[in-house]
């Protein structure tokens, strides 16, 4: 038996020990926990490791770093070992967060009501009318059921003598507990035994919680079913991982301010069939950002007109706009007074001990004391790093100081403290524990019986066994949180017991118009992806079969490449020679290459961000396997049968993401869009490239309508039919004429005309006939021409160039109904609303 | 004194053509005058063509009327006609030397965990840093002359207005709505709105409470000539809390040098302009942007007013 995970454990008097008591032994309710980790074999311990790993990759539990030069997408570090709470311990922080929660939401009442606060000095001034955050066109506003802070977090951590403190307060559009709840399901099933014997308490109840809590304060009429909304700022926020994660979870539409809009005093979701009223919006976005009339006007991830419905009552603000003040530090010293003046109550936990520079003993104070304090901004608007003063010298302190005196209010001095440290399991060693520091994020929502608390919450732990501060951005990790109960565990689930026909969900019924624009977009792009891994490989293919000659194979495929921008178009002072292989390489792997297949990619995830909350899961999980590829690829400087080896794979990841889209998706707008968006983009690259080929002088030579056939990837079906060399008229009649062909010209565009049939049936919408006219004439082409046609020195021949404009307007065709779908279903994206202002 | 009210005719017209269609617009209007202790409205409505889908009337945070109306079908143009009979009554602060230190109203205002007066409470709303005021010691700096230890508030403001007026040049083309106050102070140039942001974010560097103030001033057409319609503009000045005078708040237009009194006619007051701003929208569509805005007032009875005691005709805005 190896030696105990204790024996090289560190041990620190100067800090509370999750684990150990100071004594050094393991506390009562770690133990078990405790003795099974020991139990653990290194490589099963590996293998859980691993798990985890793949688990948040694969889920794209990411972070985006704004700073990260690479802008590129960060694993969530998941720390293993769960921050394990007893039960006597959690009735007390619990009991305190709700209380907490009721404190501000109290405030809040106050200070955009009556001002009691103000009148009887029980707050400064500057901490409400010196905000940013203090929106003014909410003064007056009075929200359903009274409840301004329907989501509250809190920071919290422990002393070195165990007591809890509160932080940091969380109350603008508090972020983390969709963190939490992924962290859970994975943790869960890292240690399913412990999960299930120490009576782990669930954390399905809290969103259950959360979900009723705004029903029911949602200004519903007649037979109206509450329609919530999660409102996020989009794809580039550092959490929208979460909003996407929480919006499936919870079943709530996510929506970008763009698909928000206010009609008089009601506010609608824009969906295809229409506009649906919104009566809750739970907000991830900041609230100055919400509505550019009144609030930002620079704002435009807003909602014009907002809060001329939130006026009126007509719409829950989850939270209600304007409760970021709350979240400023210098508040803290204030809330005992205020608790016991607003709720009759002694505050049951206490805050950090902070001095508001506001006030002038205070500033006198931090003045004197500065090496024992850290500097905060007051407000949270502020932007600013917390400061300790021990570590400013010389100008930089003298600097700091002078600051603070120029605008004392602006500043909040707060003592440092200790955090607790928990064992984290190290990824550095083949079995050790180490000790990091680590504080707690827990999180209460508002219900009609009160504030209801999660149990458990997000642990956050530091980088290193010293640091001060545990933030997501400094690379810090997380844990799960284990609140453990005496009790049995809630069994309930967010899946509901029974479902009744009220709440019977028919497919797409919400779809906003701006998801249906993203899947046309995956549709277009995933196709597109397809086509230009086809030609990139045909074009390689011939290299490598030519052996370095310049045979009319290669020189006509890397001709049509050209001419579908999926390689740049040769250089006047370079021959195409010398660069033909270097280009195709780059055409693959650049992403910074126009109309490269790296460039592709790169767009194809793009769009499916932007519809990550209506992908399935394992269509996502190709989707991001398939860019590691890519990426990884991109490192290696690749030989050409290995890059024909990679396109071989992408065509496989191609080939299976479209086997999802037709077994794995629901059969709504949405999804016909996204077939839509394919079937455009391949006529428009068929048609294109038939065009082209017909045309190309350079095809004449033997060995030219077998890539094409390759492209078409119909050389089989060619050999079944004719079991003869490729010729002209029956390459042509399948690729252009046969509609059983699904890579055939004739086939996209009967396909396409039978759903926008559909659609002109159900959303009562016709489309004009560029496409049918374009798709007529060349029905009525008359094939025959085609036989026994004789090709002449540098001339095309008149059947080829007549069949080839037939095609171009084909293809024109197609460009112009993508454009009319968007003009008619999806956000003006051209049309963004703007600021007028007149005095 | 016998104080007989100045009444007022004033059409202030604003036209946007946007060129294109507007399909959606919303628009925040703060047009509508308030009544002030000395400012009776008689009559007061504002025309708005195309006829607004949706309008709602209410009052803002700081007392101003506000009307917000919206527009749900594409229009081409939008014309907003505000007209009012108004009656100023005067109330020029009776002495200004007798009014109180300003450093007791700096403190008067500063917290000290005790219970504010209520008419304190009221001022420190316009105490603090505003979308359009910062609060810099660079401002206090450049007020610190004009209020030596134990001036009189009133006397130290008038002193900041004429130095305001004295060093900065009236400039239409130095500066925009959103040029930063800061920017201001170092051009030295600008419009009444720069002006008036300047003076309040001195006052209030100071730690003194100081208002914007929006609304309309009476010109003069020159001698022999007719007044024309439309050639006035919109005007914006300061007040300042000053505990004790009449009505605790005292009026100063940097940009004339002078204390507003029947020749100023209110339409709102806030923290600065961005709380009061004529007409704030957001639209979606059209093309140009840029309203053509005409003011005319127009006194009801011309030939009361003595000669030489309004503002000189070649007066700023």
């Amino acid at each position: 038996m190896a030696r105990t995970l204790l024996a090289i454990y560190p041990h620190s008097p100067r800090r509370y020990d999750e684990m150990l008591t100071a004594e050094g032994a393991v506390r009562p309710h770690w133990r078990q926990f405790f003795i099974h980790l020991d139990s653990v074999a290194p490589e099963e311990m590996h293998r859980r490791l691993e798990f985890v790993d793949r688990r948040i990759q694969e889920n794209g539990v990411t972070y985006n770093v704004y700073a990260d030069p690479d802008g590129s997408d960060r694993p969530w570090a998941l720390d293993p070992l769960p921050l394990i709470i007893p039960p006597d311990e959690w009735a007390e922080v619990s009991a305190a967060v709700a209380q907490r929660a009721a404190l501000l939401n109290a405030i809040l009442a106050d200070l955009y009501g009556e001002q009691k606060l103000l009148a009887e000095g029980l707050l400064p001034p500057a901490l409400v009318y010196g905000q940013h955050g203090y929106l003014w066109p909410c003064q007056g506003v009075k929200p359903p059921g009274g409840v301004w802070l329907h989501n509250y977090a809190v920071d919290l951590a422990r002393s070195p003598n165990g007591r809890w403190w509160v932080i940091a307060d969380r109350t603008q559009a508090p972020s983390g507990a969709g963190y939490a709840l992924e962290n859970r399901l994975v943790v869960s099933r890292v240690f399913p035994e412990m999960f299930r014997d120490l009576h782990v308490q669930h954390l399905a109840d809290f969103f259950r919680d959360q979900l009723d809590g705004l029903a029911a304060l949602a200004p519903v009429e007649g037979d109206e079913q509450p329609h919530i909304v999660l409102l996020t700022p989009g794809p580039y926020n550092e959490t929208y991982f979460e909003h996407a994660y929480l919006a499936r979870y919870l079943g709530f539409p996510l929506v970008e301010g763009q698909d928000l809009t206010v009609r008089g005093d009601t506010v609608f979701l824009k969906t295809l069939r229409g506009l649906k009223r919104v009566h809750v919006i739970l907000r991830r976005q900041d609230d100055d950002y919400c509505d550019p009339l009144e609030l930002r006007g620079d704002s435009a991830l807003g909602i014009p007109g907002l809060l001329n419905v939130v006026r009126a009552g007509r719409v829950v603000m989850a939270n209600a706009l304007g409760s970021g003040l709350l979240a400023s530090g210098a508040l803290m010293g204030f809330l005992p007074a205020i608790c016991r003046s607003l709720l009759g109550e002694k505050l049951a936990m206490p805050s950090i001990a902070t001095w508001w520079c506001g006030e002038k003993p205070a500033l006198d104070f931090v003045k004197e004391n500065f090496d024992d304090l850290v500097i905060k901004p007051a407000y949270p608007t502020q932007r600013m790093d917390p400061v300790f003063g021990f570590e400013l010298k010389g100008e930089a302190r003298a600097e700091m100081l002078r600051r603070i005196e120029a605008r004392p209010h602006a500043y909040v001095a707060q003592e440092m403290v200790n955090l607790a440290q928990a064992p984290t399991w190290s990824r550095s060693h083949e079995r050790r524990l180490i000790a990091r520091p680590t504080g707690l994020r827990a999180y209460a929502v508002a219900t009609p019986d009160g504030y209801s608390v999660m149990p458990g919450g997000l642990a956050r732990v530091a980088t290193g066994a010293n640091t001060r501060i545990i933030s997501m951005q400094r690379g810090g990790a997380s844990k799960d949180a284990w609140v453990l109960t005496d009790g049995p565990v809630s069994e309930f689930t967010m899946l509901k017991p029974s479902v009744g026909v009220r709440d019977l969900i028919r497919a797409g019924a919400n779809l906003t118009s701006r998801v249906v624009e993203n899947l046309f977009w995956l549709g277009r792009y995933s196709e597109r992806f397809d086509d230009s891994a086809r030609m990139l490989r045909v074009a390689l293919s011939r290299i490598v079969e030519a052996g370095g000659e310049k045979t009319p194979a290669v020189v006509s495929s890397m001709e049509l490449a050209e001419l579908l921008r999926i390689l740049p178009g040769p250089d006047e002072d370079t021959p195409v020679k010398e660069g033909s292989e270097h280009a195709l390489l780059e055409a693959i792997y650049d992403p910074a290459q126009p109309g490269s297949l790296a460039g592709n990619i790169r767009n194809l995830m793009w769009s499916a961000t932007h519809v990550r909350e209506r992908l399935s899961l394992d269509h996502w999980h190709s989707l991001n396997r398939l860019q590691r590829e890519q990426q990884a690829a991109l490192k290696k400087h690749p030989t050409l049968p290995e890059a024909i080896a990679f396109l071989d794979r992408v065509l496989g990841v191609s080939s299976s993401l479209t086997g999802f889209a037709m077994d794995n998706m629901t059969r709504d707008d949405g999804w016909r869009f996204l077939i839509i968006g394919r079937r455009i983009e391949r006529l428009s690259f068929f048609a294109q490239v038939v065009s082209g080929f017909l045309r190309m002088e350079s095809a004449r030579a033997p060995g030219c309508l077998e890539w094409l056939l390759e492209l078409a990837d119909s050389i089989i079906t060619y050999r079944s039919r004719y079991s003869r060399q490729p010729e002209l008229l029956p390459v042509v009649d399948l690729l252009v004429f046969d509609d059983s062909n699904p890579h055939g010209v004739i086939f996209q565009a009967g396909v396409l005309a039978r759903y926008l049939d559909r659609m002109a049936r159900e959303l009562g919408a016709s489309f004009d006939t560029h496409l049918a006219d374009a798709l007529q004439r060349l029905h009525d082409f008359d094939l025959s021409k085609f036989e026994n046609l004789q090709f002449h020195e540098n001339e095309v021949s008149a059947p080829c160039e007549e069949l080839a404009v037939l095609l171009d307007e084909l293809n024109v065709a197609a460009i112009q109904l993508s454009d009319t779908l968007g003009m008619r279903y999806f956000t003006h994206v051209g049309d963004v609303s703007r600021q007028t202002m007149a005095l | 004194m016998e104080k007989t009210p100045v009444r007022y005719h004033v059409l202030h017209e604003t036209r946007y053509d946007y060129g294109s269609h507007v399909s959606l617009s919303q628009q925040q209007l703060h047009l509508s005058p308030r009544i002030l202790a000395w400012q009776q409205i008689e009559e007061q409505r504002v025309d708005i063509e195309p006829a607004p889908t949706w309008r709602r009337d209410g009052q803002d945070a700081f007392g101003n009327p506000v009307t917000w109306i919206a527009f749900h079908a594409p229009h081409d143009e939008l014309v907003l006609r505000s007209a009012m009979t108004i009656a100023v009554t005067p109330h020029l602060p009776t002495d200004i030397e007798k009014s109180l230190p300003w450093e007791e109203v700096r403190d008067r205002l500063a917290y000290d965990s005790s219970a504010p007066r209520p008419e304190d409470l009221d001022a420190v709303r316009f105490l603090f840093e505003s979308p359009h005021v910062r609060i810099k010691h660079e401002l206090a700096d450049y007020a610190a002359d004009c209020f030596p230890p134990e001036t009189p508030i009133l006397v130290g403001t008038q002193a900041l207005m004429a130095k305001i007026f004295k060093e900065f040049k009236f400039d239409p083309e130095a500066t925009t709505v959103s040029t930063p106050v800061m920017e201001v102070l170092e051009k030295k140039r600008g419009v009444c709105q720069d002006f008036a942001h300047l003076m309040i974010a001195c006052l209030r560097a100071l730690g003194l409470a100081a208002r914007y103030v929006s609304g309309y001033l009476l010109t003069r057409p020159p001698p022999g000539k007719p007044r024309l319609i439309g050639a006035d503009a919109s005007h914006a000045w300061v007040s300042v809390y000053a505990p004790g005078s009449t009505y605790d708040w005292v009026d100063f237009d940097p940009t004339n040098n002078l204390l507003p009194d029947t020749e100023h006619i209110t339409v709102a007051f806030g923290r600065d302009f961005a709380d009061i701003s004529p007409l704030r929208g957001i639209i979606l569509g059209g093309g140009g942007t840029e309203p053509e805005v005409a003011v005319t007032v127009v006194p009801l009875d011309e030939e009361e007013i003595p000669e030489g005691l309004g503002a000189e005709p070649n007066e700023k805005k």
